[in-house]
């Protein structure tokens, strides 16, 4: 066809750019966002990104319940890793209520939680993969997912969205099925993500897809709020287990992983690093948890009747633990007013909690610092000029979950 | 020399006078607030300053005290000084009726998005965004819905048929279909009997 066939109408401007609709349902998001790219050729010139699709006010709806039922808003932020968000949760509640947890609940909580993180920084390297066209390694690792979910139903009773821990410790003790799936865990996962590293790492053709794909230096990183390691991959080694320790997390010895140019490969290797120092922490927590023996190795709660639920035998026979219960469930219990922030290293980043309270029963004001809504603004800056595939990869090497986008 | 809450106290007396006023600590977090027309050189100081040097943005959000006249919306900053590691709650307030604040994207890249949140919900103007916009509610949505004013809606109302979700429609209770009817019918026939 020859370019006089083609009949613009009068004044109209030739478009020579491609607006290419990514998502909101686009099976590499991984989720729900759009990301409007505009093309050039296959050059990305620039992308707009549309969020809030799966909005579901959290904020607002944490202002009329009481603690305890906030637990399960937290959940669905971050699901990759939701223990890590209940126990983020449960961190700032006590923080604002002062309530000291015992050792062993901080153990077992550091366990949950590198649990959480391993299966966080799993699943999003194993689709890093999957976008760069290894879908094996995908599929050979959600077995070892699936363990990590069954120690959580040992423990909870759930896998995705876990509702683990209540304010002051846990539901119920570890039994011994979880300790026994635990030390599977610890026997063969670090064999697996041996494999999953060999496959990857020094793969000629992963390497090209994501070798300088998506850079940000370290400056620019800390401007765009990274955290996590995402802005590690940068060469910043902010870790908030390190430089906050919660959850007596200053009693493990473990490395920060750092990478230099903040690309794909390093957020890669970044995650792949911190799953070794994570099966550190755990092998040393599930130590120092043995070490509890008789009495000191049944507790599983801090002695805060206030907040924590009596046992259910105690509610049908006890007058004391039936008034608790009633109050607890009922939400009938003041809170201290106050304000605290409180943040924990979540899978992606700084998960962090702004509670304000004005000594009523729910949350005069609570904010969720969501960390993938706050660096996938640079998502434009990471993909400008870079190729249509290049921008899948960035999309999942940053680890964005939608539902921690949109709270 | 450490960064203590005190020293940054003194630092941020020194150069702003009484103009920074508040200053409490709770929990450990220096807080402090600003007049709004002050929140850019207040940030600015933090970050400039070659002893402060608070330059990563952690959080912003704003909160609605509706009992507070002429100060009803508050913006609060959260700030982190990396190197030293310590943190700062900065708070801005504002008359609801104009609630125009400086942004902070010129300082902060993350500040974009979070300002357009703190927009979405609360209706803080920011002047200067290069893009204030609603970001997680739809576009058409013609009021702030995190002001107190919205509460939220009443778990027991039966004016709105949501049958799906068992309230008000055929479905849930005393609307359970029988051979006579529903039981809302039913009492309503009765009622009419015991008339006549």
């Amino acid at each position: 066809m020859s370019e006089q066939h083609i009949k613009l109408p009068e004044g109209s401007i030739e478009k020579t750019t491609t607006t290419l609709n990514l998502g909101p349902t686009h099976p590499a998001t991984h989720g729900v966002f759009q990301n409007i790219l505009e093309l050039d050729g296959e050059r990305i010139v620039s992308a707009d990104q549309t969020v809030g699709y799966i909005h579901r006010a959290f904020e607002k709806i944490a202002e009329r319940r009481p603690l305890y039922q906030i637990t399960p808003l937290t959940d669905r932020l971050n699901y990759c890793s939701s223990p890590i968000n209940n126990m983020g949760w449960h961190l700032t509640c006590e923080k604002l209520l002062g309530v000291k947890t015992p050792k062993r609940v901080d153990y077992l909580r550091v366990i949950i939680m590198e649990l959480a993180r391993i299966s966080d920084h799993l699943i999003c390297n194993s689709i890093v993969g999957v976008d760069a066209g290894a879908y094996t390694g995908f599929l050979y690792v959600m077995q070892y997912r699936e363990l990590i979910y069954e120690i959580y139903e040992e423990v909870c009773g759930s896998r995705l969205t876990t509702n683990i821990g209540r304010i002051g410790g846990f539901e119920r003790n570890f039994n011994d099925i979880a300790f026994q799936k635990l030390e599977k865990f610890l026997k063969e996962y670090p064999r697996v993500l041996k494999e999953l590293e060999n496959l990857f790492v020094r793969n000629r053709i992963f390497m090209d897809r994501t070798m300088g794909v998506g850079p940000i230096s370290a400056e620019r990183a800390l401007n765009y709020g990274f955290t996590g390691p995402n802005l590690r991959a940068a060469g910043v080694d902010y870790d908030i287990r390190v430089h906050a320790p919660y959850s007596s997390y200053e009693d493990f010895q473990f490395e920060i992983p750092v990478g230099t140019t903040g690309d794909c490969y390093d957020r890669f290797l970044v995650r792949s690093q911190e799953m070794w120092q994570s099966l550190s922490i755990l092998e040393q927590a599930y130590r120092k948890v043995q070490e509890f023996k008789g009495a000191d190795a049944e507790v599983y709660h801090a002695d805060v009747p206030e907040y924590y639920l009596p046992p259910k035998a105690d509610v049908y026979t006890k007058m004391e633990a039936l008034i608790w219960h009633f109050k607890i469930i009922m939400g009938e219990i003041d809170m201290p007013a106050g304000e605290v922030y409180h943040s924990v290293e979540g899978g992606n980043g700084e998960l962090g909690f702004y509670f304000i309270s004005d000594g009523g029963r729910t949350p005069y004001r609570l904010h969720f610092r969501r960390p993938c809504f706050i660096y996938y603004q640079a998502f434009e800056e990471l993909t400008k000029g870079a190729m249509l595939s290049d921008a899948i990869i960035v999309m999942s090497s940053l680890n964005l979950i939608a539902g921690e986008m949109d709270a | 020399m450490e960064l203590t809450n005190d020293i940054i106290k003194q630092k941020l007396i020194e150069k702003f006078g009484d103009q920074v006023t508040d200053f409490t600590e709770p929990y450990g977090m220096l807080t402090f607030s600003a007049s709004r027309d002050l929140n850019l050189k207040v940030l600015n100081f933090l970050y400039d300053n070659s002893e402060l040097k608070f330059r990563f943005l952690t959080d912003l959000c704003a909160v609605h005290y509706p009992g507070q006249k002429g100060k009803e919306l508050a913006v609060v900053y959260h700030l982190h000084n990396l190197e030293d590691n310590i943190r700062v709650r900065f708070k801005i307030f504002t008359d609801i009726t104009q609630p125009d604040v400086y942004t902070a994207t010129g300082l902060f890249s993350a500040a974009n998005w979070m300002e357009r949140e703190t927009y979405d919900f609360y209706g803080v103007n920011f002047l200067g965004h290069p893009n204030l916009k609603r970001i997680l509610n739809v576009d058409e949505m013609d009021y702030f819905p995190m002001r107190k004013e919205y509460p939220l809606e009443d778990q027991t109302r039966m004016d709105k048929d949501d049958e799906m979700f068992g309230r008000g429609g055929t479905i849930g209770f005393g609307n359970e279909r029988t051979n006579q009817g529903t039981l809302t019918e039913t009492k309503k026939s009765n009622a009419g009997e015991d008339i006549v």
